[in-house]
């Protein structure tokens, strides 16, 4: 029994159900966080300029910059809803041998850096990748001036590149979508005479519609910020020109201003779906819905179900970290390896993890205060929270940058002053500020993780439980946490990962001496030589394949 | 798992932050990766007693090191290209660097106003060709423009630091218009998009996609002993004598700079006096193929490598306040589109 009709906003009259006090501190903890930078960009970006550059960007930068962000994220959107909605379809539906093994492959893209991805195709199908060489000494033919060969440097090569990567965030969400829509209104459409196609269309996508819209807006913000797959593959994005507007023509303030006007229309389109959706919700029913059984597939089909799912696998996990296992062995890296990399995967696990928990707790609270009470404050307190993950990287870390060490500037003047002590930037110093900066990127995974967990329960769950007298803890600990604990889990693996690939904001806020995967490898890369940071490179993917596996497998 | 490998990283973090056995310490914010510099850093921590801390920025080192502010741990900065370290200068982040070792290894036109930077090295940006399909020992970067490469040019994008830097002097050289007009026929010639990095174009030209490029010195000098497919990128590629057609050859430099707050001052002006010894230029100019600014160093890989590199005589300063005008045609003709 699906509420398919609207769930009203519930009004509970005689039981005080106001936001429990620790919570909406949470809600507001995490909005003021996440605000802190966006009004320190807001204020870069009003800063007096001698001259305005928007004439010179308005005519010569933005509209190409648009049309190029424009087309990478329609290209990517499209494949990732394709490839996310149609391979988790598949995987609810049918029944194949090797499906089990898929359902948790497919998710593997997901630990892929995308900029690490992008060096590894130019790499592959570069002259001198695998194909390539194989293609003339098969043919004869000696150089590019024999014969055409795809060449990824483009836009074209940069959608399916970042689709590759970015497609699981749909594949969760909508996984988990039509596994819980369960058999019950599938056999009612199946009785009243629809079609597997007509479920698919008319009922299962979209109930799945907004997963789908959650899991797209994650993929789509993640290609947005993009900087280092965008720059190796030459597309000239809007936050391409940002940096370029900082750092050559040493303008913070423009930059900041491109960076406002992204910030904008992705606040609109998000308002604007939001709209469109209006106040559509499905709750799922009280009981566990009971499993659709799933249609058996044999011989060819069974064969093109297998294909379809294994080709993102492919593209997005197994062909770019052989390419990484490739060089580890064929450079010899694992021998030279030394004590330095340890020390950099502990880094990189030590900072993720300790982010990860903030992230999650406060992911957690905010929902939760959402879940007790509608105040229209709670709801803008939690936008704002989400506001972080759709500014890029390098932006953010600079709108951080700014009163984070005029804090730690505080802090060790008054140390000094009152306690003689030389205290240091103790955030900067310390690593604070890095899982400070990485909270307030990945805040938004953890909050969509954590309701999309609450959208499935019922309210009438919560009523029942109260009408049979159990408190607000009780509430918690009792009925929530055992029946959102699946929700949270995936949301803490998912941006633990996150966090493990993250670039930007780590290269730029890192403590003197500490150095983690991403920056290593980025380093070579920087150096020209980005295969011997392949070694570096195949302990993140590594990191991030056991979360990713648990991710699978949990939801 | 992960519970227990944190508890771990936390202790190995906490052991970090206790900080060093050393009694002096200097702190050195870069945004050159340090991998590069590390064999120097070492001769410098065992001939002085310093250890030496860092961290790489790419992009945001002076951000960084301005908004830290007066309790910024930066000493010492070191940027390469010009243009960064010239807007370092600008910020007021950094001071003068006041050592009679340093004004007497490096001529002035390679320090900053006020000492304020001094070049540690410099890198020439030529062209290079195919060693098959190219006749030609020589070139000037005005040529470079000539119909006769249409579809033969390799060059990564027109707004990275390198090319700004280069064609920053191009306008100082010939002007606005002939820039514009230079910038339009050189995209012309482009046998694909400008990108990726500069050894890329090495590998293209290898791949006969072009037949002349452009690229930063040192990367030629690190291919030729590269041990992997990089070697045959080298193989392929002859470097041309590249000129300015009323000029020298575009060089830039790596450069370090004194933060104003150096908690560690004395140590940071003894890093650089060091880098500016003959031990690190000889490490620095054999090593990473750049040419030493120590007269003392005479032969160095690069000099072996490249000949006789003829420096263009306009001034540094006058590239660096061209950057800006330089991204605007490079903009304006769709460089990079």
């Amino acid at each position: 029994m699906i509420g398919s009709a609207p769930a009203q906003p519930f009004r509970r009259p005689s039981l005080a159900w106001r936001p429990s006090t620790r919570f909406a501190y949470a809600a507001l903890a995490a909005a003021f966080l996440v605000a802190t930078p966006v009004v320190a960009l807001i204020l870069t970006a009003l800063t007096p300029q001698a001259e305005s550059l928007w004439p010179h960007l308005i005519a010569n930068v933005i509209p190409q910059a648009l049309g190029d962000t424009l087309l990478l994220l329609a290209g990517v959107g499209g494949l990732c809803a394709v490839v996310g909605v149609g391979t988790a379809w598949i995987v609810t539906q049918y029944e194949f041998a090797g499906r089990r093994s898929l359902e948790w492959l497919l998710v593997l893209p997901l630990a892929m850096p995308t900029y690490i991805t992008a060096y590894i195709y130019v790499e592959v199908l570069g002259f001198q990748g695998p194909l390539q060489t194989a293609l003339r000494a098969v043919t004869g033919w000696r150089s590019l001036r024999d014969y055409w060969f795809p060449d990824p440097r483009n836009l074209a090569g940069a959608v399916l590149i970042m689709a590759a990567v970015l497609y699981p965030y749909v594949y969760l969400t909508v996984r988990a979508l039509f596994g819980m829509q369960g058999a019950t209104i599938a056999e009612a459409a199946r009785t009243l005479g629809a079609s597997r196609k007509t479920l698919f269309w008319r009922i299962a996508l979209p109930m799945a519609r907004p997963a789908l819209v959650a899991g797209l807006t994650l993929a789509l913000l993640e290609a947005l910020n993009d900087i280092g797959a965008s720059e190796h593959l030459g597309v000239r994005t809007l936050t391409v020109s940002i940096y370029t507007t900082w750092l050559n023509r040493n303008s913070l303030a423009g930059a900041a201003q491109i960076a406002c006007l992204m910030l904008l229309i992705v606040v609109l389109l998000i308002l604007l779906e939001a709209k469109l959706r209006g106040q559509r919700r499905f709750a799922l029913s009280v009981r566990q819905p009971r499993p659709l059984s799933r249609k058996p597939l044999h011989g060819a089909r069974a064969a093109a179900a297998i294909v379809l799912c294994l080709l993102p696998v492919l593209a997005g996990a197994l062909v770019p970290g052989g390419f990484l296992v490739g060089q580890v062995l064929q450079r010899g890296l694992i021998w030279q390896a030394d004590a330095a990399l340890l020390q950099q995967l502990g880094h990189a696990l030590f900072f993720s993890g300790l982010a990860t928990i903030l992230v999650v707790g406060l992911g957690l609270g905010i929902a939760m205060a959402l879940r007790r009470g509608r105040e229209s404050w709670l709801a803008a307190a939690r936008r704002v929270s989400s506001l972080g993950y759709a500014i890029p990287g390098t932006v953010l870390a600079l709108g951080l940058l700014i009163p984070i060490a005029a804090l730690d500037n505080r802090i060790a003047d008054t140390a000094r002053a009152v306690f003689g002590l030389e205290l240091g930037l103790l955030l900067i110093g310390s690593g604070g500020a890095l899982v400070i900066a990485y909270t307030v990127r990945f805040l938004a995974i953890a909050i969509s993780g954590v309701e999309s967990g609450f959208a499935r329960i019922s309210p009438r769950i919560d009523d029942a439980a109260r009408a049979l007298g159990s408190g607000n803890r009780a509430l918690l600990t009792r009925i929530h946490w055992p029946l959102l604990r699946p929700a949270v889990a995936a949301a803490t693996l998912l941006v633990f990962v996150d966090c493990l690939k993250e670039l930007p904001v780590t290269l730029l806020l890192r403590p003197l001496n500490v150095e983690t995967l991403a920056t290593v490898v980025y380093g070579h890369a920087s150096r020209g030589v980005f295969e011997d940071g392949a070694l570096a490179g195949l302990l993140i993917v590594l990191a991030g394949l056991y979360p990713a596996y648990r991710l699978a497998r949990s939801s | 798992m992960i519970g227990k490998t944190s508890l771990a990283s936390l202790a190995l973090a906490t052991s970090l932050l206790a900080g060093p056995a050393f009694a002096q310490t200097v702190n050195l914010y870069t945004t050159r990766e340090h991998g590069l510099l590390n064999p120097v850093l070492e001769a410098f921590t065992k001939e002085s007693g310093i250890k030496v801390n860092a961290v790489f920025l790419k992009d945001g080192l002076q951000e960084r090191i301005k908004s830290e502010g007066a309790n910024s741990p930066a000493d010492v900065m070191l940027v390469v290209d010009v243009g960064q370290i010239d807007a370092a200068a600008d910020a007021g982040i950094t001071q003068p660097i006041k050592s009679a070792t340093v004004d007497k290894i490096v001529p002035k036109q390679l320090r900053g106003a006020d000492d304020n930077w001094v070049a540690l090295t410099t890198r020439a940006r030529i062209a290079i060709a195919s060693k098959e399909r190219v006749k030609i020992d020589a070139i000037t970067y005005e040529q470079l423009a000539d119909p006769q490469w249409k579809g033969k040019f390799c060059i990564r994008a027109g707004q990275h630091p390198y090319n700004n830097a280069l064609f920053a002097a191009f306008l100082t050289h010939d002007g606005a218009q002939k820039t514009e007009e230079f910038l339009k026929a050189l995209r012309a010639n482009a046998a694909r998009k400008p990108g990726g990095g500069d050894r890329d174009v090495a590998r293209d030209i290898l791949s006969g996609q072009c037949d002349i490029a452009i690229i930063n010195t040192y990367y030629i000098g690190l291919m030729s002993e590269a041990k992997n497919e990089q070697k045959g990128w080298y193989d392929a590629i002859k470097p041309l004598k590249t000129t300015f057609a009323n000029g020298g050859t575009h060089v830039n430099v790596s450069a370090a700079a004194l933060a104003k707050n150096a908690p560690n001052k004395d140590n940071g002006v003894k890093l650089i006096e060091f880098m500016l010894g003959e031990k690190a230029q000889e490490l620095y100019a054999n090593g990473n193929f750049e040419f030493p600014v120590n007269p003392a160093v005479k032969d160095s890989a690069a000099g072996k490598l490249l000949g006789n590199v003829v420096p263009d005589t306009i001034s540094l300063s006058d590239v660096a306040k061209n950057r800006k005008a330089a991204a605007d045609l490079v903009d304006k003709v769709g460089f990079d589109n």
